[in-house]
């Protein structure tokens, strides 16, 4: 027992000694294990899945927040790509988007080619719901669109699926291998939450560009890098091991977590 | 004599008891593995935080942030002037000159536009994502020491026996700030109001708010828990209460390093690591300064 109580001693007087150190010299001491792959980085890395869990248990399926029409103050505040600079983008808005088509693909029984018609000729959700945005600003608006849950109903999603995988239209970054455009993921318990819907509508009008025309997903009890805009494809996936650098999104991959509910 | 030399084997657990009869088994190891976690955890969280702040460096009253309308207490940020860019810091509208700390800071020649300069931030170089890993895993330690902490504070009965002031701690209060204030420090095994006032403060108030408004600013937590941001006053109050804390947990820090100095750093020191502290000889006739365990 006095051993211990020695070694630990010795380890808590180091530990401090150490922390002052560190706090002499500046905190750039872990900046080189901090890295996306780092050992140190994937440990800390390994609290996100523990959050995932405990607020998955806690929040159940209870909904998010909604607001009154008296707490829309301002318009949507946009961020991120806020005007699609790709061809292709630009040909379907120069079109208004007539010929764009939501593919639903992956792993389903029936894969869908929707237009923006036919999703809004589905039964609708409208909602006032408070957007955070990981930067730490929030921004209360009325979106209106289409449960994702019934769009993955028609589609029929196979056993084996574990996450919906978001595929855009704008460029976010680009690579040596080329262009990347905006991808995400969600779990298919968010996928299927009534508050997530695929919104074409914000503020009692048809979405503008900057927040994701023609089509964006909300979902509500995540921060706003797990809503992708612009979009394009939804695949139905069971690993995210194969799409980007395999964490699950754009902004995972540049290290941010993939659960965003905190 | 024999009677304090009784009463130290009764409150320590090491077997060989001190010759010297002023030193006392004060810290438990409990008491003194949690300070330690809480203390990596908030220097981790400290320096995080300051990061997570920095990609939106301005606080807000309310459900939401006004950017069509002005709901900002209090704001970072750089400008340009005719003496080049200048660092400000903004609280209520009143503006004052920040440069080199605060907005605008970096090496002589190489300064950049950033709320919290490069020392006081995890990494050092801006990167919100690999804060937010850093401060969610702290948050957990941090979190779960202290509900840890405190189921076992209130059945030892430590908060109540040293935390928790008293009539008579509240009656000594006066004397207890002049003294403090001419740093005559008494080393007995029980804390004096103060010192009951500022740590009870951290542990019962500081950090239980710390986290409650942390939790406020999830999205997830605020579907679970809605009534959390109806008492807050919404989530960007939160947010503005988390910061204020944030500060007031770094003064208790300050003045928790300076009272360390005043009062003898290697007693307070040993104190907190091995758990034993000197006190003062009990004077002649006097009670013992340590009670029965």
């Amino acid at each position: 027992m006095p051993k211990f109580v020695i070694s630990r001693r010795k380890f808590l007087t180091s530990a401090s000694l150490g922390i002052s150190g560190i706090m002499l010299s500046g905190c750039d001491a872990f900046d080189s294990q901090l890295g996306v792959g780092d050992g140190l980085r994937s440990f800390l890395e390994g609290a996100n899945g523990l959050t995932w869990r405990a607020q998955r248990l806690l929040a159940g399926d209870s909904l998010a927040p909604e607001f009154t029409e008296a707490d829309i103050r301002q318009p949507q505040r946009p961020n991120g790509v806020t005007a699609p600079d790709d061809d292709v983008y630009k040909g379907l808005l120069a079109n208004d988007f007539a010929d764009w088509r939501l593919e639903i693909s992956g792993l389903v029984e029936k894969p869908l080619s929707l237009t923006r018609e036919q999703l809004m000729n589905m039964p609708s959700r409208t909602q006032i719901t408070r957007h955070d945005c990981v930067e730490g600003w929030s921004c209360i608006a009325k979106w209106t669109g289409t449960p994702l849950s019934l769009v993955l109903d028609q589609a029929v999603v196979k056993p084996q699926a574990r996450y919906v995988m978001f595929h855009c239209l704008d460029t976010i970054d680009r690579s040596l291998s080329g262009d990347i455009k905006y991808y995400g993921s969600i779990d298919l318990i968010d996928a299927r939450h009534p508050q997530t819907i695929l919104a074409y509508g914000l503020n009692g009008k048809p979405l503008p560009v900057e927040n994701g025309a023609p089509l964006r997903v909300r979902v509500e009890r995540q921060i706003g890098y797990k809503m992708p805009k612009y979009l394009r494809r939804i695949e139905l996936v069971d690993s995210f091991a194969a799409i980007g650098g395999g964490r699950g999104g754009y902004w995972e991959d540049n290290g941010y977590d993939w659960y965003g509910g905190i | 004599m024999q009677s304090v030399a009784r009463s130290q084997s009764a409150v320590g657990p090491h077997t060989a008891a001190p010759k010297d009869a002023t030193l006392i088994y004060r810290q438990s190891r409990w008491t003194r593995l949690t300070h330690w976690l809480w203390a990596i955890s908030l220097f981790f969280m400290l320096l995080s935080g300051l990061q997570i702040f920095n990609a939106r460096p301005q606080l807000y009253i309310g459900k939401e942030s006004g950017f069509a309308y002005n709901n900002t207490i209090f704001a970072i940020g750089a400008e340009n002037t005719a003496n080049g860019p200048r660092g400000y810091t903004e609280i209520f509208g009143k503006r004052f000159d920040t440069t080199g700390v605060l907005g605008w800071s970096g090496p002589a020649g190489r300064e950049t536009s950033r709320a919290f300069p490069s020392w006081a931030t995890i990494p050092s170089y801006y990167d919100l994502g690999t804060a937010r890993v850093v401060h969610f895993f702290f948050a957990w330690i941090l979190t779960t020491t202290l509900v840890v902490w405190l189921i076992a504070s209130l059945i030892n009965g430590h908060l109540r026996r040293d935390l928790v002031p008293r009539i008579a701690d509240l009656r000594r209060l006066p004397r207890d700030i002049v003294d403090h204030a001419r740093l005559k420090f008494h080393h007995t095994r029980e804390y004096n109001t103060l010192q009951k006032m500022a740590y009870g403060g951290v542990m019962l108030v500081l950090l239980p708010l710390m986290i409650i408004t942390g939790l406020a600013m999830s999205p997830s937590m605020n579907a679970a828990l809605p009534f959390l941001n109806d008492l807050l006053g919404g989530r960007q109050t939160a947010r503005t209460i988390h910061f204020i804390v944030m500060l007031l947990l770094v003064a208790f820090f300050i003045i928790h390093m300076l009272m360390i100095l005043a009062a003898g750093p290697i007693n307070e020191l040993r104190s907190i690591i091995t758990g034993w502290s000197r006190t003062d000889p009990p004077a002649h006739g006097s009670k013992t300064p340590q009670r029965d365990a």
